[in-house]
C-alpha cells in the first residue's frame, strides 16, 4: 500500500489577518505558519494510523511551496511518514497546485490519496475534486470515516442533515474532516527521525494558471453589541423582529 | 450560449440552496444575455417543469435511478459534456456537501477557472471577477476567472431565492453511467431543516452544563422555525450528535440568525459562524469574547433567559 498525502502550509488559525500592496497580498509579517489542520489532523495522521496497522504501507507527503515552506513539512514529518516532496513552486491557483501534484502522484504510482477537506486560508476545498479529475480516480469528499479492507476503502462522508456510507476500490482519493482520526503531537523521536528523512524538491512542470486574485477586503466592522437587560428577554424578541427584521 | 445551473437533490427534493442558485443563475445569465439552464441527475418527485418560476426556461435531464446516488466523477462527465453540448459559458453549483465534491472536477475537465465559496453575482463591468470568502469568513477575495469557461461554486444562504412565473421545458439527457462509488447506506434525520439550510439557527455550549438541559434549546428553535446546532466541546462530551458541530472543524454555517446561548465564542467557533448575518449572544460573562462578534445580547442566565425568550416568540407568531 502506497499512500500520498497532500498538505498545504496556512497562516494559523488565531492569526491576524490583514493585507498589503494595496490589499493584493497577504500580509505575513509575524505571522505564525502552520500545516492546514485538516491536512494534519485528519488525513495525515489516518495515514500514519494505517502505517501502524500494516508497516508495509508507505507514506509519503506532498506540497507545493517555496523554500520556506520546509519546516512544516519537517513538523509533518516529525508525526509521521516516509519521504516528502517538494514542488519548488509558489503556491498560485488551484488548477495549477493540483497540476503539479498530479505530476508528483503519476510519478509515485499511489493506491490512496488523501487531503484535507480545504484549506483554512483560502476555503477553496477545490485541490481534491481537481487531482481526481487530473488521475482519473474516484473521489469521496468530507469524509468523517475512512476504513480500509484490503484493496476496498469503506468510507463515510458528510451529507446534508446526515452522514452517506460508500464503498470504494482503489486506487481512490478521499478528503477528510473532523471524525477520520484524532490530531496526534509529534514525539521526540519522531522530531529526530524526520531530520534525516528524503525530503525530495522537485520543479514545477510547465502548466496555466485559471485564476488570480484582484484584491483582499475585510468585513465592515461590526457596529458593536447591543445590550438589553437580562429581565427584558422579550425586548430582545421584538428587536430581532421589528429592527432586524429576521423572523 | 447558457448559464448551465446544476439543480441538487436528495430524498426526492429539490435543495433550497438549488433554488437560490437558480435565481442566482437567472440573474446571471440575464447580466450576460444568454439563456439560463438547468441540469439534474436522476429523479425527483415534484414537477421539475415549475423550477421555471426560478428564471430556468429549459432543464436538461438525465433520469436514470443510478444517479440518485452521488459518484462524482460521473456527474463530472454528464454536466462537462452538457456543458460543452449547450454552448455553457458559465457552469454554476451551490458550494455544499455535493457541489465541493462536483465542481472541482467539472472546472477541471473543462479546464474553466474556479471560484468556490462565492457569495455574489461577479463583476462583469471589466472581466470576470467574483468575490468569495477566505480565511474562514474573515475576509473576501476578488477573485477573477481568466477562462473562456468559467466555474462557480456558490455558497449557500448568501443570494435570496427569486420567485416570479414560468415553466421549464424539460430535455432528457440519454447518458451510460457505471458508478466507482457504491453507496451503501444513509442515515438522514428526517422531518428537520438541514443546519447548512437553516435561515434561523439555535445553538448551545458548555453553558448549559449538560445535554438534559437541551429542551429549552429544542422549545426555543421550535418555535422559531429553527436549526439546533453545539460547539465543539459540547460535541465532544457527546452531549449532542457531532453533525449539529459548527465551527472550524464542524460545520461552517451563514443563516440569516444565530442565536449562542452559552458559547463562550473562540475564535474556531467564530470561524464556522460569522457569516451569519445576525448574531445573539446569551453569556452570563460580560467579558465572553462572542459579545465582540455579536449584534444583540443579553448578559444573563441562560437558564433563566431562555425560557422567557420562547414565551416571547411563541406570543409574536401568537402560538398558544
Amino acid at each position: 500500500m502506497k499512500i500520498l498525502v497532500c498538505i498545504s502550509k496556512t497562516p494559523d488559525t488565531t492569526a491576524k489577518i490583514s493585507f498589503t500592496q494595496n490589499n493584493t497580498k497577504f500580509n505575513g509579517d509575524g505571522v505564525q505558519w502552520i500545516i492546514n489542520p485538516y491536512d494534519e489532523w485528519y488525513a495525515l495522521v489516518r495515514a500514519i494510523e494505517l502505517k501502524e496497522k500494516d508497516p508495509t504501507t508507505v507514506v509519503h507527503l506532498a506540497t507545493v511551496g517555496l523554500a520556506d515552506t520546509e519546516p512544516i513539512i519537517r513538523k509533518a514529518l516529525a508525526i509521521g511518514g516516509d519521504e516528502a516532496i517538494r514542488v519548488n513552486a509558489d503556491s498560485a491557483d488551484s488548477y495549477y497546485i493540483a497540476s503539479q501534484l498530479a505530476e508528483v502522484a503519476r510519478q509515485g504510482g499511489y493506491d490512496l490519496i488523501l487531503t484535507g477537506k480545504e484549506t483554512i486560508d483560502y476555503n477553496g476545498s477545490s485541490i481534491g475534486g481537481i487531482l481526481a479529475e487530473l488521475l482519473d480516480l474516484p473521489y469521496i469528499s468530507l469524509a468523517v470515516k475512512f476504513e480500509l479492507n484490503g484493496t476496498t476503502a469503506t468510507v463515510t462522508r458528510e451529507i446534508e442533515g446526515g452522514e452517506e456510507t460508500d464503498e470504494v476500490s482503489l486506487p481512490a482519493l478521499v478528503s477528510c474532516q473532523k471524525g477520520v482520526a484524532e490530531q496526534r503531537i509529534p514525539n521526540m523521536k519522531g522530531i529526530m527521525g524526520a531530520r534525516t528523512r528524503p525530503l525530495k524538491v522537485l520543479e514545477p512542470v510547465a502548466t496555466d494558471t485559471l485564476t488570480s486574485v484582484v484584491s483582499f477586503e475585510l468585513p465592515p466592522a461590526k457596529a458593536g453589541v447591543k445590550l438589553v437587560p437580562a429581565d427584558n428577554p422579550a425586548e430582545l424578541i421584538r428587536l430581532l423582529h421589528e429592527e432586524a427584521k429576521v423572523f | 450560449m447558457s448559464v448551465l445551473i446544476f439543480i441538487d437533490h436528495s430524498e426526492g427534493h429539490v435543495k433550497k440552496a438549488s433554488l437560490e442558485l437558480l435565481s442566482y443563475g437567472a440573474a446571471l445569465a440575464a447580466r450576460l444575455g444568454v439563456a439560463a439552464e438547468g441540469i439534474l441527475l436522476g429523479t425527483v418527485n415534484s414537477d421539475l417543469g415549475a423550477l421555471g418560476r426560478y428564471g430556468v426556461k429549459k432543464i436538461h435531464q438525465a433520469a436514470q435511478e443510478v444517479l440518485n446516488h452521488l459518484d462524482s466523477q460521473v456527474y463530472a462527465r454528464i454536466i462537462a459534456d452538457a456543458a460543452t453540448a449547450t454552448g455553457a459559458t458559465v457552469v454554476v453549483f451551490s458550494n455544499n456537501v455535493n457541489g465541493k465534491a462536483i465542481a472541482p472536477r467539472v472546472a477541471a475537465r473543462l479546464k474553466a477557472g474556479l471560484v468556490s465559496g462565492a457569495v455574489a453575482l461577479p463583476d462583469t463591468a471589466n472581466g470576470f471577477v467574483v468575490r468569495k470568502n477566505v480565511f474562514s469568513g474573515k475576509a473576501f477575495a476578488n477573485v477573477s476567472i481568466n477562462t473562456p469557461i468559467k466555474v462557480i461554486a456558490l455558497n449557500p444562504n448568501s443570494y435570496p431565492v427569486k420567485e416570479g412565473e414560468g415553466s421549464a421545458e424539460i430535455a432528457p439527457l440519454n447518458v451510460t453511467a457505471a458508478p466507482r462509488v457504491k453507496v451503501v447506506s444513509t442515515t438522514q434525520a428526517s422531518g428537520q431543516v438541514p443546519l447548512t439550510e437553516a435561515e434561523i439557527v439555535v445553538s448551545g455550549g458548555r453553558g448549559l452544563k449538560g445535554p438534559e438541559n437541551w429542551g429549552m434549546i429544542e422549545d426555543l428553535a421550535k418555535a422559531l422555525g429553527a436549526a439546533t446546532a453545539c460547539s465543539r466541546p459540547v460535541a465532544d462530551a457527546h452531549w449532542r450528535p457531532h453533525n449539529e458541530h459548527v465551527g472550524q472543524t464542524g460545520i461552517a454555517i451563514a443563516p440569516n440568525l444565530y442565536i449562542a446561548i452559552g458559547i463562550s465564542g473562540a475564535i474556531q467557533h467564530l470561524a464556522g459562524v460569522n457569516r451569519s448575518k445576525v448574531i445573539v449572544v446569551v453569556n452570563k460573562d460580560p467579558e465572553a469574547p462572542f459579545f465582540k462578534a455579536a449584534d444583540y445580547g443579553i448578559v444573563g442566565d441562560a437558564f433563566e433567559v431562555v425560557p422567557k425568550m420562547t414565551e416571547a416568540v411563541k406570543k409574536l407568531k401568537g402560538i398558544a
